[in-house]
């Protein structure tokens, strides 16, 4: 016989999911939030776009290269999400230097430290974007006023976000139902025709990128769905209450970061739960959080911090929430 | 809604390239070699000598213990020698080698083809008949069909479940029988019940054999007792615990089995060959084989006599093809890769599947990503990313802890990893030494 034949333990077969494809369907999923974004926001927000991933793609591969010296895997894609994820999360207007900052905080000090990917146990680019929100409050708070291709880049027309406004108005003792007036419609805002981060205002395109990211299977329903059940719940008890003093669960979840946040940020593989037990306490966690911060804390955003918090706690859960196992407690009917 | 198991499984593509091949008949080979352990249990303890001449049909090596049972020759002929040999499992054997003249059957078979649906033996005598015969599990398990069916004492059966799933890819073995033995099959059934003492029987078939399913359905009112279940077709839905709780929505404890919930499986091919021994006096010398793989120019299902080596059969579908990599006895995700095709076809062989060398190795193993696909596939809810990395720290008291040994090893963790990485390996590691621990944990 001629044919040399391979022995192997089974399984003889595999599915020909890879981590690669996993990582451009993620890319895939945020295209929307990036065309959308270009049209509202002009080459502002492919300036930033740009140098964020190049600046991933380029520390991450000078670490592996330089430091690690172990085989470089930048075409894995996972530094290209964490690039685009953290242009989504800041202002179209944000000087070059400060993304690049951004970054190598993100890969360098919250990926790579930890030995890459599958260890870190924070969203990097979030971490990224919480350094650059604490060290350039400023330029991190100037949000561009959609203007299509015209918005300038540095020198945009800015404006408050609606989360401020609201913020800002009640703490000058303003009630709901005069500052309303102010800030965009429903409808505005879920095509994201208002003031904030790159990506993160067009709720239509994130929610079209959710339904893509479901169907190829790239991640589960539970997260996104009790990080946005939550908020909506615990503002929906608050507007009850006092619908002049707390706004309504439809401007919680169209506004800001949570669109964004419940569908790409809390879902990142690496630092989000295992199962789907504790994926849902960990989306009713940042849903939670998110609540307490825009209501009562000194941000008017809390979901970076809301899901970093809960990234803190991932290790625990996986290691104490466990699924029910077949045949575990029998109840048999 | 088609009934399935609740959480779990994978989509593997099918493949059931010969699920139109009608069953041929291959010639009885040249020579046999017939290991003595076919089973789970014991080896048989070989009854012939160098030199003996045997019939079909004839017992050379006796059952030892409970949990074993009798093999039988598989062709007429000359005892060549009786040496050791390298099994499908790849590990050595003894096998009773015969040299094939002519094909004599030990006359108490009947080998006309009338169908016999009319039960005359009474429960014991049964499951006596099953253990003459060297019926053993021919869904792969190979567990010997008498211990099945003696309940012991304090155990209840109420119902019995027959596996006709085949979710394995490719193999179309019980396929083609449940279309082309369905009176035989149904009968065997109705034996196994009137065995365990039961009134009623559920058929369960994957969806993707609708032939069948509507075939068996026509056939069972003439059956009392028996119904037809279309079932999902995901893998594994023909995983024993799986199978019980998607038709009849029992859970088995971990560690416990079918008939602590009241229940036994038995495979369709069993059910057939419980037939055969009951009704016709013939004991396990052939089984139904799917030879299969897109290169093969000839892929079928053939009847082969037991001991007959691989190599035989390949030749029978055409040769083996140029680009082939791998040959895998059994199906692709549970088979076991073979090194020299002399193995000889054994009672738990369901088929032969040839891959490409493209396909035969493993992708590039990186890093886990912990995306948690992994606990998604799992059948039992078990998370094959921390039963790896235990395993492989050597933590196997914790690993014991978070139910090991639970595993089934149906490989859909390993099928669906995007990183490549080599969970089953790992927990079959960890498995086996948490089993040892226990073992040891139970004699002191």
């Amino acid at each position: 016989m001629n044919n040399i034949l391979t022995v192997s333990p089974s399984p003889h077969a595999h599915g020909k999911e890879t981590t690669q494809k996993l990582m451009f369907g993620v890319v895939i999923a945020l295209l929307p939030a990036l065309f959308s974004s270009i049209f509202y926001f002009g080459y502002g927000a492919v300036i930033v776009t740009v140098s964020s991933v190049l600046s991933c793609l380029i520390f991450e591969f000078l670490i592996q290269r330089f430091i690690f010296r172990k085989p470089i895997t930048i075409t894995d894609g996972s530094a290209l999400v964490t690039g685009l994820l953290l242009a989504f999360n800041v202002p179209s207007n944000l000087p070059v230097f400060i993304v690049v900052i951004g970054s190598f905080v993100a890969i360098a000090i919250a990926k790579m430290t930890f030995g890459g990917l599958g260890n870190n146990p924070f969203n990097p680019a979030l971490v990224g974007r919480v350094f650059m929100l604490i060290s350039f409050p400023v330029q991190m708070t100037s949000w561009p006023v959609p203007a299509g291709l015209n918005t300038g880049y540095t020198d945009a027309v800015t404006g408050a976000t609606p989360l401020a406004i609201i913020k800002e108005g009640l703490k000058n003792g303003e009630s709901l139902s005069q500052l309303v007036t102010q800030i965009p419609t429903p409808a505005q805002m879920f095509l994201g025709n208002m003031g904030g981060s790159l990506g993160e205002v067009a709720a239509a395109a994130l929610l079209i990128g959710f339904v893509f990211l479901l169907i190829r299977r790239i991640i589960t329903w539970h997260i996104p769905v009790s990080v946005l059940g939550s908020i909506f719940i615990f503002t929906l008890i608050l507007w009850l209450i006092n619908p002049e003093k707390y706004a309504d669960p439809l401007f919680h979840l169209l506004a800001g970061g949570v669109l964004l946040g419940a569908i790409f940020m809390a879902t990142d593989y690496v630092t989000s739960p295992m199962n789907p037990k504790s994926m849902l306490i960990y989306g009713i966690g940042i849903g939670i959080i998110t609540v307490i911060i825009r209501v009562w804390g000194a941000y008017p955003e809390g979901v970076s911090f809301a899901i970093l918090i809960m990234n803190a706690f991932v290790p625990l859960m996986n290691a104490y929430i466990k699924p029910k196992r077949f045949g575990e407690e029998v109840k048999n009917g | 809604m088609l009934k399935t198991f609740p959480t779990g499984g994978v989509h593997p593509p099918e493949n059931k390239l010969t699920a139109d091949a009608t069953i041929e008949c291959l010639p009885v080979p040249q020579g046999v070699a017939i290991p003595v352990l076919q089973h789970i249990g014991s080896p048989s303890v070989v009854v012939v000598n160098k030199g003996d001449y045997v019939k079909t049909g004839q017992v050379i090596a006796q059952s030892k213990g409970f949990v074993s049972t009798n093999i039988h020759s598989s062709v007429s002929g000359k005892v060549n020698r009786i040496d050791s040999i390298i099994d499908a499992t790849g590990y050595k054997q003894t096998a009773v080698f015969i040299e094939t003249e002519g094909d004599e059957w030990i006359d108490t078979i009947k080998r006309d083809k009338d169908i016999i649906t009319e039960i005359k033996l009474s429960s014991d005598e049964i499951i006596r008949k099953c253990l003459e015969s060297g019926i053993v599990g021919l869904g792969g398990a190979t567990f010997p069909t008498h211990v099945k069916l003696t309940v012991p004492s304090g155990k209840k059966c109420d119902i019995l479940l027959v596996n006709g799933v085949e979710c394995e890819p490719y193999l179309t073995a019980d396929h083609r029988l449940m279309l082309e033995k369905g009176e035989e099959i149904l009968t065997g059934v109705e034996l196994l019940m009137k065995a365990l003492n039961v009134e009623r029987a559920m058929i369960g078939i994957e969806a993707n054999k609708q032939d069948a399913v509507s075939h068996l359905t026509r056939l069972a009112p003439l059956f009392p007792g028996i119904s037809v279940h279309a079932l999902k077709v995901k893998y594994p839905q023909g995983a024993e615990k799986q199978l019980i709780k998607a038709l009849i929505n029992r859970e088995v404890p971990s560690g416990r089995l079918p008939l602590d919930v009241g229940t036994v499986v038995q495979n369709v091919g069993t059910a057939f060959a419980v037939y055969e021994a009951v009704q016709k006096n013939k004991p396990l010398i052939e089984r139904v084989v799917t030879v299969t793989g897109r290169s093969l120019s000839k892929p079928g299902n053939y009847l082969v006599r037991i001991g007959t080596p691989v190599a035989r059969l390949i030749e029978a579908s055409g040769g083996l093809p140029e680009d082939t990599g791998k040959i895998i006895l059994g199906g692709p995700l549970m088979g076991k890769a073979i090194s020299n095709t002399e193995v000889p076809v054994t009672k738990g062989t369901s088929g032969i599947v040839l891959l490409p060398g493209n396909e035969s190795g493993r992708m590039e193993i990186s890093r886990c990503i912990r995306c948690a696909k992994c606990i998604e596939a799992c059948a039992l809810n078990l998370e094959a990313y921390l039963l790896m990395t235990l395993s492989e720290k050597g933590l196997f008291e914790r690993a014991e802890r978070e139910r090991i040994t639970d595993c089934m090893e149906c490989g859909s963790c390993s099928y669906t990893c995007p990183a490549g990485r080599p969970l089953l390996d790992y927990i079959r590691l960890g498995k086996t030494t948490v089993m040892k621990m226990v073992r040891e944990r139970a004699m002191k």
